[in-house]
């Protein structure tokens, strides 16, 4: 086994006796502890848990229990996400005076049940605001492309840590875009499900109107499995609706009569030229000539924007009075401008969500799935404050989700695929589908990994 | 609205909620309100009828 073997692959070798967890978990590991100083992609590693549970997980082989899909594969959770016994700081300085989780988030139970071996928690932007990977106070995570650049955020390390080979399987989570960057920037492939999906629960919350959890990989059987294993009701999100549709039987049923189009407009304006060239790449492999224009998306950017700030500030009020000195800078400056916006606007950006929800689904009755840049750019250098689109200069960190934010506002399911560019970095583009239908992205995921248009790349660290 | 708007608009603002915004913070504090006022005038220019929903988490 590699360290880029995925986490299937893993599994059937593990279960079939060729290698054992023990010895999976020993190597992911060592190559955490020789890689993690380069990239710092995790806050913390449960060394002593993952050992107990690969000896687990080989006693049940050997006893003849049905091993799990996902058994004995390594994975990690960006640290917003409950791990019994370690504070979830999510990102912060000041969670870190919180009482430990006293359980595992239900994700977290879901894929240990299928077989998989918790190792560690994951560096991220402070409190899930950011899009650059850049945090004050467990420092920048690195790209494993270029350490330079910056992994994109605020999955930071759930990006880097796929990416450079630490583990073929981590959890993040995505607001506006935070699943989908990292994975453009560090090349993988990234699930944000429809909103209502996987339950948030045990998870610290940014904007609850538009909060999702998901799976990044480095391949699409990984997604399909690792969310395959996610999927079920939870009471205690209120947003969870527990609808249950299984990805495995379908993946590979072929994309012959899906009717795939490019966005025009919003999403090809102030596109550098490597997202077009991806983008474009896609859309000939897969024979899609049309274009569509999403309707009312600069707006819907705004909508979101302002749903973003709002709820962000409302919930980091009582923080912001009593320790503002303790927040990442850049953070507490965006929420202290969010708590100063006008109310009115938030009760449009709430009203126009309904209305570009319907407007967006109606497009859907002409094609089943569009494809659209993740990113305008390949990955920043880390410290870049600035980037031109469309000829203006504007500020990297609230700007990098452009063509992210205006699909999660309205909760559609999207995959993220990585495209190799010529310039040596990678770069994503996003298969959005109409909600609960992540099966279409899947399909047209795989399509596309098959026939080589989309793959992971193998950095040298 | 300018500098000295958005001033007063941080200072009144702060004084409500009870924050404080030191000097050295106030540059950013106000480049990132101008572009939060900027999506604000967005959303309140979009033309939404009455009778359309918000669309907040809530389910009785």
């Amino acid at each position: 086994m590699s360290d880029w073997t995925t986490g299937t692959v893993l599994a059937a070798a593990i279960a079939a006796g060729q290698t054992t967890a023990k010895a999976t978990i020993e190597a992911c590991l060592t190559r955490i502890e020789t890689l993690n100083p380069k990239l710092n992609a995790f806050t913390a590693v449960t060394a002593e848990r993952a050992r107990i549970r690969a000896a687990a997980v080989d006693a049940d082989i050997a006893s003849g229990l049905p091993p799990g899909p996902l058994a004995g594969v390594p994975f990690a959770v960006k640290n917003l996400i409950d791990i019994a016994g370690i504070t979830t700081v999510a990102g912060s300085k000041i969670n870190r005076t919180y009482p430990p989780a006293a359980s595992d988030a239900p994700l977290v139970q879901r894929l240990e049940a299928a077989g998989a071996i918790l190792v560690g928690a994951l560096n991220m932007g402070e409190y899930a605001y950011d899009f650059t990977g850049e945090n004050a106070h467990d420092g920048n995570c690195r790209n494993p492309h270029d350490t330079a650049r910056m992994t994109g955020g605020s999955s930071s390390g759930s990006g880097s840590a796929v990416g450079g080979g630490l583990v073929p399987i981590t959890l993040g989570s995505d607001t506006n875009g935070s699943i989908r960057v990292p994975a453009s920037f560090n090349g993988v492939f990234g699930l944000k499900p429809t909103y209502g999906r996987l339950t948030r629960a045990g998870s610290f919350p940014f904007v609850s109107s538009l909060d999702h959890l998901g799976p990044l990989c480095r391949s699409v059987s990984d997604l399909a499995v690792t969310y395959d294993a996610m999927q079920g009701a939870d009471p205690n999100d209120p947003v969870c609706t527990g609808q249950i549709d299984p990805i495995m039987p379908l993946l590979d049923n072929g994309i012959a009569g899906l009717r795939v189009a490019k966005a025009g407009g919003f999403f090809r304006a102030g596109a550098a030229a490597e997202a077009l060239i991806a983008l474009d790449s896609i859309a000939a492999a897969l024979g899609a000539e049309a274009e569509v224009e999403i309707p009312d998306t600069t707006i819907a950017r705004s909508a979101a924007y302002i749903i973003t700030a709002t709820e962000g500030a409302a919930l980091h009020l009582p923080r912001l009075r009593s320790c503002p000195d303790d927040f990442d800078p850049d953070v507490r400056d965006r929420l202290l401008a969010g708590a100063l916006i006008p109310a009115a606007a938030v009760t449009q950006a709430q009203k126009f969500r309904r209305l570009y929800r319907q407007r967006v689904l109606a497009l859907f009755d002409s094609v089943d799935a569009i494809l659209a840049p993740a990113t305008p750019c390949v990955a920043p250098k880390i410290g870049q404050r600035t980037f031109v689109l469309d000829g203006t200069e504007m500020p990297v960190r609230p700007n990098i989700g452009l063509y992210t934010q205006p699909i999660s506002f309205i909760g559609l399911p999207v995959i993220a695929v990585p495209v190799p560019t010529a310039i040596g970095m990678p770069i994503g583009v996003q298969i959005i589908a109409p909600p609960w239908r992540e099966d279409i992205a899947f399909r047209i995921a795989r399509a596309l990994e098959v026939s080589g248009a989309v793959r992971t790349l193998t950095p040298k660290l | 609205m300018d500098d000295k708007e958005l001033d007063a608009l941080i200072d009144i603002g702060a004084k409500i909620y009870g924050f404080n915004v030191k000097p050295d913070w106030r540059a950013a504090v106000k480049m990132h309100l101008t572009i939060c006022l900027g999506h604000a005038e967005t959303v309140l220019a979009a033309a939404i009828s009455d009778h359309v929903d918000p669309a907040p988490v809530f389910r009785a």
